[in-house]
């Protein structure tokens, strides 16, 4: 049993980290709906949000601004209680599932680790379960407006993300296997080193995604689903159903499931460093202190590759047929899924034996 | 470290509120919901038996009761569905006749 | 840590109240989900982690989302009480009083007071339970596996308007 004095400065280093990592992570936000508009508005060949400063780099404290002092209206009909508790639920829970990821190599201080708020040994089933419980914000966003566009868009994500989180999870099957174990930490520690070509070892990294191709592509599909992106954004398609789930919510609530969305847009793609991207691993030099940080800017950079493909998704695909994303769900990458444990666990006891 | 008495107390509590819901509420989905709370009283008497005895066979026990209660759900509420087809209700009151 | 149970378990039987008392299915489906959100806390002050998480993806975020998805679907509303509905608390209530007098009686009887688990700390990581599952449970954990695929074909079957 730890003493005390243990006890409060380990609450009191959680609680910095958790108001540091809190503090990023919303900055970030704010600069990739920023970095979003930008990227979008140059594949359309328009120059996007240019007034607020240079280059509208100010434009998300405008927006931010704009958010807050918007008139906050509820509908009459709606049901109060359930109305104010799903953007709150939405929120919390996209940022519930960050506290486990760790975003670069062991830096111990005074016995606290700094880069990860914490590190649970189930931690794959960890950012699973509140994916999960991720769904409710939505669908009772959808419910409690009592109007039938948010009710078809609450109805649709529900069916969306239940679909989806079936592959999600078969796609983690994979790398689970491979790695045996489920602690993030430990399955990224297993990517480090090259591969070896027979007694040469050659430049490619060995990394989750050459091992596990399938389980990655299934995985960032699914992924994309489960965060209602395009060509998965379905629950808000504006073309049919207005603006979804959240067509009844403005102001500051809208401002949450804004928020909500882009920092599972963040997990996931964490989640596809850290399975499938060797997490923090890249070239180290220069000198002994810089490798921590060097660790980081690596998990970074890779986790900003792929919010940029977010992003060039969005710019590029045109979005599903309802039935279509159904039959391509439970028909196409829930098969492919498991015929990938399949041959996944034939090549473990293959090698083993 | 609590006693094991205290989590049986509590799954106790549980699964009366449990038979209670099943009693009392007419929503034929909301008796669905107070047989799943009995479920996970039950469940929790099973992990609390486990710890108290060393045994793991408790913990799987409840893995199997949890799969059970996924396919007693998916059947459920498909019944539920067909039936307020038939009757446009969900009261358990006007669901009394094996005919139409 | 103890205080943590006493805390939980209030939480938790307050929840199941709500689940009971509430005439609106969706309140009642939300504090159901509150109900097995701080059982799964149980599960991890036991020390069952994964069966705690497995409890939150399982229960939490996949049954209970169905529950959900069937109330919007069907547009539950507030329930109105019918003629049989009154008759329901007089019977319910008895039984109810005899169920829990039996059950305290049971554990009062049957447990010493306060009794401390003399077990030591069980392995109940991934690993564990799967050799468990896989080694001695190996027949029920195949026939669940039939019996999942007859409720899938049930569930069809019994939706689907034509087939």
């Amino acid at each position: 049993m730890a003493t005390s004095s243990e006890a409060i400065s380990l609450l009191l280093v959680t609680l910095a980290k958790v108001a540091v990592v809190l503090f990023i992570l919303l900055t970030a936000i704010a600069y990739l709906v920023w970095v979003e508009r930008k990227v979008v508005a140059h594949i359309q060949s328009r120059w996007g949000p240019y007034l607020v400063a240079p280059h509208g780099l100010l434009q998300p404290l405008a927006d931010g601004l704009k958010f807050l002092f918007k008139e906050d209206i509820v509908p009459t009909e709606a049901d109060r209680l359930v109305y104010w508790l799903a953007p709150f639920l939405a929120f919390t829970l996209a940022f519930l599932s960050i506290s486990v990821i760790p975003f670069g190599e062991s830096f111990q201080w005074r016995g606290h680790e700094l880069f990860q708020i914490t590190d649970l040994n189930v931690g794959v089933l960890f950012v699973l379960a509140v994916t999960s419980l991720g769904v409710y914000g939505i669908v009772l966003a959808g419910w409690a407006s009592n109007s039938k566009y948010p009710l078809f868009g609450g109805l649709r994500s529900s069916a969306q993300m239940i679909s989806y989180e079936l592959s999600l999870g078969l796609a983690l099957v994979g790398v689970v296997m491979v790695s045996g174990t489920l602690s993030l930490r430990r399955i990224v520690e297993l990517q480090s080193g090259v591969w070896h070509a027979g007694s040469h070892s050659t430049f490619l990294p060995h990394w989750n995604v050459l091992v596990q191709p399938v389980g990655f592509l299934v995985y960032f599909t699914s992924a994309i689903a489960e965060t209602n992106r395009v060509p998965f954004d379905l629950p808000e398609g504006e073309t049919e159903l207005v603006a979804g789930f959240h067509t009844e919510y403005s102001s500051f609530k809208f401002a949450l499931f804004f928020i909500a969305e882009y920092a599972n847009m963040v997990t996931v793609s964490c989640l596809a460093t850290l399975l499938f991207f060797g997490g923090w691993l890249g070239p180290v030099f220069g000198p002994s202190w810089l490798h921590p940080l060097l660790s980081v800017f690596w998990f970074c950079l890779k986790v900003f590759c792929f919010l940029f493909f977010y992003i060039w998704m969005r710019g590029t695909l045109p979005r599903f047929r309802y039935d279509q994303l159904m039959a391509f769900g439970w028909k196409f990458l829930l098969p492919v899924g498991l015929l990938n444990i399949l041959v996944t666990s034939f090549l473990l006891a293959w090698q083993s034996s | 470290m609590v006693p094991v008495s205290h989590y049986l107390l509590l799954s106790v509590v549980l699964f009366s509120l449990g038979v209670a819901g099943f009693l009392i509420r007419r929503n034929v989905i909301t008796v669905f919901m107070s047989i799943e709370l009995m479920l996970n009283a039950v469940n929790l008497a099973f992990v609390a038996f486990s710890r108290h005895l060393g045994n793991l066979d408790g913990q799987l026990f409840v893995f199997f009761v949890i799969v059970v209660a996924a396919a007693e759900a998916a059947v459920g509420l498909a019944i539920i569905i067909a039936l307020y087809r038939t009757r446009e209700s969900l009261s358990v009151d006007d669901l009394d006749s094996m005919k139409l | 840590m103890a205080a943590l149970f006493y805390i939980v378990a209030g939480v938790a039987v307050l929840a199941a109240l709500s689940v009971v008392l509430q005439r609106t299915p969706v309140y009642s489906a939300l504090s159901l989900i509150v109900v097995l959100c701080s059982l799964a806390v149980l599960y991890l002050l036991i020390g069952a982690e994964f069966l705690a998480v497995i409890q939150v993806i399982v229960y939490a975020g996949a049954i209970m989302v169905l529950f959900v998805l069937v109330i919007m679907l069907l547009n539950a509303r507030r329930e109105t009480p019918g003629d049989r509905s009154r008759l329901a608390p007089l019977l319910g209530a008895p039984l109810l009083a005899v169920f829990l007098a039996e059950f305290f009686f049971v554990i009062v009887k049957q447990l010493p007071r306060g009794s401390e688990s003399s077990a030591a700390p069980l392995d109940s990581g991934p690993a564990a339970i799967g050799g468990l599952l896989f080694r001695n449970y190996v027949l029920p954990f195949e026939v669940t596996s039939v019996l999942i695929l007859v409720a899938i074909l049930g569930a069809v079957v019994l939706a689907k308007k034509e087939l």
